[in-house]
């Protein structure tokens, strides 16, 4: 590689932490309860004898993390700015984010040997594939994490971890597709206002899956080379959830086969129910020159509940993330100023499934942040005008958002 | 002939290197980029943006 980069990312700052400690440090380990999700499913279903708990899954995103929200309450601290080199650099994290792979291929290969057996109903059947498609649902938050690092392990590691969703072009998309464009028009994975979570569904897999092969394409043109290739990054992750499907279907019979294209589907589904609430009617302004701004931790919508932040890998601090996309995620920060959602990604994905509700708690907060200004919302064409006639009068009065948040820089 | 860093994430772009998996040959000036090139390795900043550094 002639392509290298330049020391840490914050050089200069201290490398030794003398007295802080870090006090979600050994709650990291639990993310491993994802992947365990199939496992405690069918625990329950042993110590019950009810079928119902083979639906687990949903209940422990939708029900249980909103309520570890509630209880756990608040996280706004940040580690100080003289221990964030340390802090990036203890591997003890790294590692936290590579169990979840080995456990989460368990609870796969589980998943499938259960099918196999014939011993579950269809709905428990059904269950169970929602409760795997919930496990590697939330992989695709690991798989993020990790496919964001410089380290070819961490970004083979990412691959893996995406095999079982079938979704490893999001790692190419998300990277260089969806940082470069987040919060316009341009971005197939950016919601718009008054873009409900069905309409932005379809919108985004089949963009981010077009936008992807584009970038990749793009890339193996300039070397000369065919995209049809296994250096197409896409198409050395499609292997890998060829060689898996292919092998879980060869060793457990085709009778799975609809369990496990349903489990994929719900994967991706969450991944991108996430993406929907990440940047929902954000916008970032055309500067003179036609680029847009830079994006801002205004760009991104957080919320800093604790339990939830332990389980998505601190995907919550949003801004900070789109701000620096290298940082690991135990250094990733808090802003007071940057968006906030009214609770934790988990509730939010309860809201985001029924548009209505999602609507009545989200619009007004989007048009609250340009200071009533509907116009600088990136905005639905379709609902464009309702909007402006509901909205639109607004705008002279409050504060630009732009300039009360941290720069980017 | 010089070499280029990306004022976000540091990654180092060497003109006389170039980049065989971006697919620039040695000797590819970074003004002759295409325009819509973003950092490969951040996606938060364009080739205008990479700022020159010594040696």
């Amino acid at each position: 590689m002639s392509a290298t980069h330049a020391g840490n990312l914050d050089d200069g700052v201290e490398a030794i932490a003398p007295d802080w400690k870090d006090g979600k440090r050994y709650a990291w380990l639990l993310g491993l309860a994802v992947p365990l999700i199939p496992f405690a499913a069918y625990l329950l279903v042993e110590l019950t004898g009810l079928g119902v708990f083979w639906w687990f899954g949903p209940a422990f995103i939708f029900g249980l993390m909103p309520l570890m929200d509630k209880i756990g309450g608040d996280d706004t601290s940040n580690p100080p700015e003289s221990v964030i080199k340390w802090l990036e650099n203890d591997h003890y994290y790294r590692w936290c984010t590579y169990l979840f792979i080995p456990i989460q291929y368990a609870a796969t290969i589980f998943s499938a040997w259960m099918w196999s057996r014939g011993t579950l109903s269809t709905i428990e059947a059904i269950g169970l594939a929602v409760s795997l498609g919930c496990t590697n649902g939330i992989a695709i938050a690991d798989a993020h994490e990790l496919g964001h690092k410089r380290e070819a392990l961490e970004k083979w590691l990412a691959r893996i971890a995406l095999a079982p969703s079938f979704y490893g072009h999001f790692m190419i998309e998300h990277n260089r597709g969806h940082h470069v464009r987040v919060s316009t028009p341009e971005d197939p994975a950016s919601s718009r206002l008054g873009e409900s979570f069905y309409r932005f569904l379809p919108r985004t897999v089949a963009g981010s899956l077009k936008s992807a092969w584009h970038l990749e394409a793009t890339r193996l043109r300039r070397a000369g080379k065919s995209p049809f290739t296994l250096k197409n990054d896409i198409i050395n992750a499609w292997a890998l959830s060829i060689v898996l499907w292919g092998g879980l279907l060869i060793a457990f019979g085709p009778k799975i086969a609809p369990y496990l294209l349903l489990q994929g589907v719900i994967a991706f589904s969450l991944l991108e129910v996430v993406n929907y609430i990440e940047h929902y009617g954000l916008l970032r302004q055309k500067l003179e020159d036609g680029r847009y701004e830079r994006c801002q931790p205004v760009h991104s919508w957080n919320a800093n509940l604790v339990a939830s932040n332990v389980f998505l890998y601190h995907l919550q601090r949003h801004s900070d993330h789109h701000a620096h996309p290298l940082r690991r995620y135990q250094v990733l920060r808090h802003f007071d100023d940057a968006p906030i959602l009214p609770t934790g990604y988990a509730g939010m994905i309860v809201l985001a499934i029924v548009p209505p509700v999602y609507f009545r708690m989200m619009n007004q907060r989007v048009v609250d942040h340009y200071g009533g200004d509907v116009t600088k919302a990136n905005i639905q064409p379709s609902a464009r005008k309702r909007l402006m006639r509901k909205y639109g009068s607004g705008g002279q009065g409050g504060s630009s958002p732009s300039s009360s948040v941290p720069s980017a820089a | 002939m010089a070499k280029y860093e990306c004022p976000e994430c540091g990654r180092i772009y060497d003109e006389e290197a170039g980049d065989p998996r971006e697919g620039f040959a040695p000797g590819t000036l970074i003004a002759d980029f295409p325009p819509d090139w973003t950092c490969p390795d951040c996606g938060v900043r364009d080739a205008v943006d990479y700022v020159k550094v010594e040696g």
